[in-house]
Formats: C-alpha cells, structure tokens, sequence
C-alpha cells in the first residue's frame, strides 16, 4: 500500500493527519464493527492535536474513512457553528483540502457531536458520532473483563434496572439521552449522548454510522438498514421526547428543540438545535434566519 | 415422591483445594438434600469459605467434583458445564447471601430494584408485575412497604441483610449459599433474622448451606452439622447430636468454649 500524498495537504503532514499505517489499522477496527453490529472493536486509539474527550475518537474514524472526494460536514449539538465543530472542520480543511459543507444533503461524511441530523441521510453517507463512554453496561459493572463477558453471554437483564430506578423514582423512564438500544437483536450499545429523541432514527437507516471512543480506544459500527431497538417495559414502552412549542424561527414542529434563555427577566425560546435544518426551512418559505439563532 | 427428591440436590466428592502449598480444603464430601439445611461451622481460617466458594461455583477446586442436581438434565458436574448455563443457574436455582450486604446489594440502586433485578436478568420485562414482586417479597421480609424507593444505605444492617435475603429469594431458587448471615448484627436483630430465615425455608422447602461461626445459629436453622479444623472435616453428624454429644475432641473443645448464658 503506497502512503497517498495530496499536494494539496499541508507540507509535513499526511493527508488527514494520521499516518497511513494508522489509518490501515482504524479501518480494520472498522470493517470488523461493521461484521458484527454494535460490538465494540478495540483499536489503538493515537494522541490528536486536541484532548480526549474533545472528540478524538470521532477524529480519528473521520481521518480514515475521508477521501479526496469527500464533502464534510461537522455538527455539535445539532449546530455547524458550535467551538468543537468549527475547530474539527477547520482540522479537516487545513489537513485535507476536502470540500466541507453545512448541508446535511450534500455531505458525504458528517461527523457529529450529541444529535444525528434531522434531514433524513441517505444510501452512501457515512455518520460518525463522537463517543466518551462506550460501555454501556459500565454504570453496572466496574470491571471490563465482567462487562465483556457479560456481552459475549448476552447477560443484559439487568440493564433494566436502570430503567425500573427511572420509573420508581419519576413515574417514567425519565433518561433522555445515551439511552441504551440493541442492535441487530444481539448487542447492548450505547448510542453516545444523543437525546433519545434520535434514537428511532438509527433503526434502518441508509446511511453507515460510525462510532468513535478515543481515550476509550473503542470503535463500533451499526451497518445501514440495521435494526436499532431502544430497552423498554411492556407497560412503559420507549417514548422520545415532546415539546408543546414550536421552533421559533422556522415553526418546525417535529424537531428537536433547544430552549435558549433570552434575557435575565425569564425569557426564553424554543429553536431547532439543527440549525442547518432550520435554516433550509426558513430559505424555502423565503424568511430570514432571525438573529437569535445565530 | 419424585426421583429428584431421592437424590442429592448438591453432590460434592472428594473435593481439594490447594492455595499453593497450603491446602484451603482437603477431601471433602458431602450430599445436600432437597429442603435440608446444612451448617458448616468451624473456627476462623478452617476452610469453611473455601468450600463454599468452592461449592457454590465461584473458585474452581484443584481436585474433586461438585454435581447440581438441575431441572431438566439430571446431576451435572458445575465445573464441566458451559460458563453461560453454570452463571444462568447462578442467577434461577441458586442464591448467594453475603456475610456483608454491600457484597451482596446494589448499593446505589432502591430496595425494589434490588429485589426486581434477578426478575429482570431472566427476562421479565413488565415493570408492574416487577414491582408487584417487589413489594410482595418486602412484605415477607418484614418491611414497611413505604421504603421501597428507598436506597439500601439508608437502611440498617439487619434490614440490609433481610433486603438481600429478599433479594435472592425472589426468583424462587432451590440452593441458597449463605456466608454467615448474621455476622455483625446484634443479639436481637440476629434472633429475628434467624425466625425469619427458619420460617422462609420451612416454607419455601430451601436447600440451604449455611456457613457461621456461631454455634447457636447453627443449632437454630441447620439440620445437619459438618466440622471444620484446619480444612477438613473433623465431625458430621445431626445438628443437636453433634452439639449435645461432641465425639471429636475439637468439636467438644469448640462446644465448650460457648458461654451459656
């Protein structure tokens, strides 16, 4: 394999960053957690120019499966214009010259922070979701050697009970995000902190999801059109959140909504935490994006 | 009377473990019968942990059997099964009390989560039947009802230790292992404990291996008594016979050295 060097990258650097051997050996990890969904690959998780915890996972999986051709885009908490998501574009720009993007449409490869985008993906996009802990049974079970065999013997029984805490305390299943799922009807996963609002949408979807831990030096992957169920009860089945408002700016109704406050008097409003999705929403009807959403 | 209950429940033959030289538990045997209770009693350092660890499949004995007498298949050597059925009987026909109920709760979880958890583990996925289970199983512990939400650090040692007796006993096991279940509690929470253990397994028809120190726990729920100096057995007998009439001269020193009060 002769390493690829792009003129158009940065003297000194590869493109993306990571050495070719490193992209070789995350590939690998990736290929494997596409085999078999939802299982958490070891990888040998490399120092980025920015700390753990920060994203390097989702970093490193991004500099990997990134090509020339590639068109990038890069959410935080729905946002394109968020710290963390405009730091990694740029990471991206400088190392790579590939195009970038704000439009989910158009994106090739969306790497994401805390939300999966409200435009539905498509067949041939890749989403890679930036993980801190990718154990879910960890809050259970301090030991990894207990937590592995636990997932080899598929002993998630007791993954409930911190679903029936949730009911016996508040009278529902009050965890709203990092909600545990199984997917492909075999392993436990943690689908990283996305509001469970977003959950349903990786039951089935076209496009290949991706997840990266790096100080945790996990990948795992749920395959497109991969069956994604979120734990429940039967007399308390999986619900994802409502709001009684509407997106300020755009009217959405069906979106995930961020309460923004206003002033120091109590006021506040509801706005899409996709800003991308809202904004297209307000160019179609042809009004402008008001300040507030900036 | 049916052909499980002609046979032991529990089958351990010649059972050895050694600690590197040093033997923990040396030839032991012994036949647990259906809704018997046995007592191990011996004093500090003679064994009596190492065979029930031993026994109850958490520490592989360097020689020997142990055989479970289970639902479907007949007797079963515990360290020839596959790991996935030895911790799914582990979790359905057996139970496990701790000397200590932090070893043996979920400290962080409610009273009723602790009691629902083996439900759930076995796949029981409605939350009303779950807590109805709870409640019911609170109730036979002799809690007050109210404190089902809540954390078992807020409970006292005895109600800690009743909770994982709850805890174990919900899912109707056939086996229960118990390491000194009264230990570090006092005289009157002990003799409660103690009613409540006897009635459960009168009531529940519980095998029981009970290890403890004490001799009036012994000789309040077991049945039958094994000795124990220096990892081996030193005397078997019927538990009053042995107490009453010693014929080892440990076991009378061991008899001996209880004050009566």
């Amino acid at each position: 394999m002769t390493p690829r060097r792009s003129s158009r990258s940065r003297r000194g650097y590869n493109f993306a960053y990571l050495d070719e051997h490193t992209k070789r050996m995350i590939r690998r990890s990736i290929l494997k957690a596409v085999a078999v969904p939802g299982y958490q690959v070891p990888f040998a998780s490399r120092e980025m120019p920015l700390p753990f915890g920060w994203g390097t996972g989702g970093i490193q999986v991004t500099a990997s499966v990134l090509g020339p051709d590639d068109v990038l885009k890069v959410i935080d908490q729905g946002a394109d214009d968020t710290t963390n998501a405009v730091s990694i574009r740029a990471f991206f720009a400088r190392t790579t010259s590939v195009r970038t993007t704000e439009k989910t449409a158009e994106a090739t490869v969306i790497q994401t922070r805390h939300r999966i985008p409200e435009t539905p993906l498509m067949e041939g996009q890749i989403l890679i979701y930036q993980v801190p802990i990718p154990e879910p049974l960890r809050w259970l079970e301090p030991r990894e050697a207990e937590t592995r065999k636990m997932h080899a013997l598929e002993e998630y029984g007791s993954m409930h009970v911190q679903l029936y805490e949730d009911i016996a305390k508040y009278g529902h299943i009050s965890t709203s995000y990092d909600y545990p799922v199984i997917v492909n009807g075999r392993y436990l996963m943690r689908p990283s902190p996305i509001p469970k609002f977003d959950n349903p949408k990786m039951h089935c979807n076209p496009a290949l999801q991706l997840f990266g831990a790096g100080r945790e030096k996990r990948i795992y992957a749920v395959p497109p059109y991969t069956d994604v169920k979120s734990l429940d009860f039967e007399d308390h089945p999986f619900e994802i959140q409502k709001w009684e408002e509407n997106c300020e700016i755009c009217g959405a109704d069906d979106t995930f909504l961020d309460e923004i406050v206003t002033d120091d008097q109590g006021g506040r409003m509801y706005v899409c935490s996709d800003s991308d999705y809202c904004a297209e929403r307000c160019a179609a009807v042809g009004a402008v994006p008001s300040e507030a959403a900036e | 009377m049916s052909a499980r209950d002609r046979n032991p429940i529990l089958r351990v033959s010649s059972l050895t473990k050694n600690y590197g030289k040093i033997a923990g538990c040396r030839d032991v045997s012994l036949d647990i019968w259906p809704g018997e209770v046995l007592g191990v009693v011996g004093e500090s350092g003679s064994g009596k942990t190492t065979l029930l660890n031993c026994i109850s499949a958490r520490l592989e004995p360097t020689m020997g059997t142990v055989e479970f007498q289970t639902r479907t298949e007949g007797m079963v050597d515990l360290y020839k099964m596959s790991e996935a059925s030895r911790r799914m009987l582990m979790r359905t026909d057996w139970g496990f009390v701790h000397q200590s109920p932090r070893d043996g709760l979920r400290m962080s979880v409610s009273a009723g989560g602790n009691i629902g958890e083996r439900l759930m583990a076995v796949g029981d996925r409605h939350y009303g039947n779950i807590r109805d289970a709870a409640s019911d199983w609170l109730e036979k512990v002799e809690f007050d009802l109210g404190r089902i939400d809540h954390m078992p650090s807020t409970f006292s040692g005895g109600m800690q230790q009743r909770l994982q007796i709850a805890r174990n006993l919900v899912n109707g096991p056939r086996l229960v292992f118990m390491d000194e279940p009264t230990g570090g509690l006092d005289v009157s929470v002990q003799a409660r404990l103690l009613d409540l253990l006897r009635a459960l397994v009168s009531e529940l028809k519980l095998s029981v291996v009970i290890v403890t120190h004490d001799l009036a726990v012994a000789r309040l729920l077991a049945h039958r008594l094994m000795v124990m100096r220096r990892g081996e057995v030193v005397e078997t007998g019927l538990a009053d016979q042995v107490l009453d009439d010693p014929q080892h001269p440990y076991t009378q020193l061991l008899v001996s050295s209880v004050l009566q009060p």
